[in-house]
């Protein structure tokens, strides 16, 4: 019993950390509308900075206390910054575009923290004063914990009287209805949006600094966090500061408890279930209110320069000719590289198929590509297939899984589907990284080869190009028939489309399958070229790389993902030969691209190509 | 004291506004009629900056003010009473009108949630219900308190009688009337013709984007030949 009492209070006392970050994310997403994918970032730069403060203060044991009060502050300055230099110009933009520039900002103060503080963990100052224990129930409970668990209720309720006694608290939840009404009651927008930017930066900031002494403090709990975060903020309900404080707590319990009863398998898996529950049965959350859809023409990710790359012939023979007859000459290192290039291509393409001709923002295409990985070394090492029988068969398991994660997900759209496709792939990735019996675990599967036959370089990569050309080709034809036309008709216009009787939900899980099954066999490509599978192929910053190749090629021309996927990996060895921030050098391009060409290079090479041509009459 | 000028406006790819012209005198209330579709919404959004002009002039008190940000907009002195309301749910009454609230305007005549309320008594005793707990009536007249707690001198009203109860509409037209003789202009589209001639000295008629007559209330009332024309009534 008294164990029982003093793992809930440990629940709670993480719920409160839990609920200070998804307060300021709830609060920027209902204002802005911007999924902020940065905002476990300020967290961790906010823990790193105050481990560094109580350290550089001059002020004695005090220095601790300051440390946690100035930190949050200069990450919130760091916020006001960003959002003045480059949110700001994205509101109207896709939500597409805006997911991918927050995580531009991820990406490069994940590699300024590891510049700064380098990769090794540290441990936080302990806070002075309240370092010890307190025995309750005959059970020790941390002091700081307790302190921290009667902390959090005085923060909810002043977050509480902020919103409902300040007219900026009133103009906050104004404009999380409706903002363009509170524009047209002369309210300035611009500076409502940077204030509620710092405000949610800070809450953030706040909670990463407090854990400061609770945890040790790792490049990788800007992820950690984000993802628990997203789940709490889903499962309260977008935009509701008490949803935020409710999903806080059943996370911080759940997760308490889940680790007392459940099988290890499904420590990581839990909250995603609850968050997959809830989406379900209310998709806007426990205490969200269902949205007026107002997405602009083109859905979530908007429309593009229009018309596919009608590239000549002599392009596409050229190309193939080169595919064909280079390789054999190539060192093998390159011919390994044009592999990877051809599964990437599938991947990318695949998406394209879901975002670009669909409209569905999906945050979680790994877990397909992951699963065909997956699904290609367990049929060849656990149930024993010889490797063609498992490279055929793994886009199956993909598809497999695709369909039934796309039931429940095509019934949302916009940035719900969005968060739910990224809830079921962290699913997938929890399972695959805790099942150490089955799929390994975080060691992987080894030894997952070609067939001796296939086992040379040039050998193994007709297979997968003879693979990828069908894949694409499949791609092609099924983005140019009457399939294609009615999913690009249902993301421009979903009311039109059902009124003339097209089941959507029907005609989008298909679409669903279909790119699952393509980067299903992707993944079955990239998992005999690396001999190893790994959960990391299942992952979420696996699903957003996928976002930047497509987005690179251009979100509406089916060639510009395999563009895309060529140029990011060429980019990716380029880059890491010269500088080991690589991801730094990403975060940059993926912002200039998000802000100069929102239509990808392919797309911007097509408005040019096509605005020649009329020239030329 | 309103001028707008060869106005022309787009729905995205769709060309919603051809060339208006109208114009609104200090104390006049004037009537945009026409059916559905006409382009009376997209006009009074256009002059409030809720959707960018492509072409024309919109000049409020001599000042050019055209594609300004709908907050530039309404501090310059002009309010905007959507056709839907567009209410705050999760607000209450009293945070309605608080959103609205402006220091700017001159002294004398600043609104105060005390004054509205002694407009609209009705909203007095609600103050503290939620805004989506309200009936359609009392959402107009919260809608209407709410924009005029911004001091305007220009009021504009998208179809005031709209979805309201016979009755309603008629205490809605004694608002609105009360309203003129307060000192605010008032443009306001309506579908309504009884409603319009009630309060309105002045009337355009849109049909497909452009101004089709333009003339006295009265006028208008007289001439049948018109009526039937664009409004069949």
């Amino acid at each position: 019993m008294a164990l029982l009492i003093v793992q809930l209070l440990t629940g709670l006392a993480n719920a409160m950390f839990l609920f200070l970050v998804a307060s300021g994310l709830s609060l920027i997403f209902g204002v802005t509308r911007i999924v902020n994918f940065a905002h476990g970032s300020f967290y961790m730069l906010a823990a790193y900075l105050a481990s560094t403060l109580v350290t550089a203060l001059p002020l004695g044991p005090s220095s601790f206390y300051a440390a946690v009060i100035l930190a949050p502050l200069g990450v919130a300055l760091l916020g006001g910054l960003i959002e003045v230099c480059l949110l700001r110009r994205i509101y109207r933009a896709p939500a597409l575009y805006q997911l991918l520039l927050t995580f531009a900002v991820v990406l490069v103060i994940g590699d300024a923290v590891k510049f700064f503080w380098g990769t090794e963990n540290r441990t936080g100052p302990s806070p002075p004063g309240l370092s010890g224990s307190v025995p309750i129930l005959g059970q020790l409970f941390p002091t700081y914990d307790l302190a921290i668990l009667l902390l959090g209720p005085l923060f909810a309720l002043s977050l509480w009287a902020m919103l409902h006694r300040t007219r900026w608290g009133i103009l906050i939840r104004a404009a999380t209805s409706d903002r363009e009404m509170v524009g047209a009651l002369g309210v300035n927008q611009t500076w409502l949006f940077t204030g509620v930017f710092v405000l949610g930066t800070w809450l953030a900031g706040l909670a990463g600094a407090l854990q400061m002494p609770r945890v040790a403090l790792t490049t990788v709990m800007d992820s950690t966090v984000i993802v628990e975060t997203f789940v709490v903020v889903v499962i309260g309900g977008m935009g509701s500061a008490f949803g935020a404080l409710l999903g806080a707590v059943l996370i911080g319990v759940l997760q308490a408890f889940g680790i007392l009863w459940l099988p290890r398998e499904f420590h990581l898996a839990i909250v995603f279930i609850l968050m997959a529950a809830v989406l379900i049965l209310r998709p806007w959350g426990l205490l969200g209110r269902p949205e007026a859809e107002t997405l602009p023409p083109g859905g979530a990710v908007g429309l593009g320069a229009g018309g596919r790359l009608r590239a000549p012939g002599w392009v596409w023979a050229g190309v193939l000719l080169m595919a064909v007859a280079l390789p054999p000459l190539l060192p093998a290192y390159y011919v390994w590289v044009l592999v990877e290039i051809l599964a990437l291509a599938l991947f990318a393409a695949s998406l394209q198929l879901l975002v670009g001709t669909g409209g569905m923002l999906s945050f979680g295409h790994a877990a397909y590509f992951g699963l065909g990985a997956y699904g290609a070394a367990l049929l060849m090492k656990r149930a024993a297939l010889p490797m063609p029988a498992a490279f055929a068969l793994a886009p199956l398991v993909a598809a497999a899984a695709a369909l039934l994660f796309g039931a429940f997900c095509v019934r949302l759209s916009g940035v719900y589907f969005a968060m739910l496709t990224l809830a079921f792939a962290q699913i997938a990735f929890a399972i695959v990284h805790q099942w150490y019996d089955f799929t390994g675990g975080d060691n992987g599967i080894l030894g997952v080869w070609p067939s001796a036959s296939l086992a040379t370089p040039v050998r193994y990569y007709t297979l997968a190009l003879l693979a990828a050309a069908v894949g694409l080709g499949f791609l092609w034809r099924v983005t140019g028939s009457p399939f294609g036309y009615t999913l690009r008709a249902a993301r421009d216009h979903p009311r039109r489309c059902q009124a003339i009787g097209v089941n959507l939900r029907a005609h989008r899980l298909l679409a669903f399958g279909v790119a699952g099954l393509c980067a299903g066999l992707g993944g079955a490509i990239f998992a005999f070229s690396k001999g190893s599978v790994f959960p990391d192929y299942l992952s979420m910053p696996m699903s957003v790389q996928s976002l930047v190749m497509v987005l690179i090629g251009g979100i509406h021309a089916l060639a510009g993902a395999s563009v895309g996927a060529a140029v990011y990996k060429l980019l990716d060895i380029v880059i890491t030969k010269y500088t080991g921030y690589w991801q730094a050098v990403l975060g940059g391009v993926l912002a200039c691209l998000v802000v100069a060409f929102p239509h990808g290079l392919v797309g911007f090479v097509q408005a040019r190509w096509t605005r020649m041509r009329t020239s030329l009459g | 004291m309103l001028d707008v000028t060869d106005l022309d406006a787009y729905y995205g790819l769709s060309h919603i506004l051809f060339g208006v012209c109208l114009r609104a005198s200090r104390g006049e209330v004037v009537a945009l009629l026409g059916r559905n579709g006409a382009g009376k919404s997209t006009t009074l959004k256009a002059i409030m900056g809720l959707v960018p002009p492509a072409r024309g002039r919109v000049i409020f008190r001599g000042e050019d003010i055209t594609g300004k940000a709908p907050h530039v907009v309404c501090r310059k002195g002009i309010g905007f009473v959507p056709e839907d309301r567009r209410i705050f749910p999760d607000l209450t009454v009293w945070e309605n009108l608080e959103v609205g609230r402006s220091a700017e305007g001159n002294g004398e005549r600043r609104w105060t949630a005390e004054r509205a309320f002694e407009l609209f008594p009705a909203l007095k005793e609600l103050a503290r219900r939620r805004g989506d707990s309200l009936s359609g009536g009392e959402q107009q007249m919260l809608a209407i308190a709410r924009t005029l707690m911004g001091n305007p001198d220009l009021l504009l009203l998208d179809e005031p009688s709209e979805g309201l109860a016979p009755l309603v509409v008629r205490v809605m037209a004694e608002h609105i009337l009360g309203l003129k003789r307060a000192g605010i202009t008032i443009l306001l589209s309506e579908q309504n013709l009884q409603f319009a001639t009630r309060v309105s000295d002045r009337a355009y008629i849109l049909e497909k984007g452009r101004i089709q007559y333009e003339g006295g209330m009265a006028e208008l009332c007289a001439d049948a030949e018109v009526r039937r024309r664009y409004l069949m009534v």
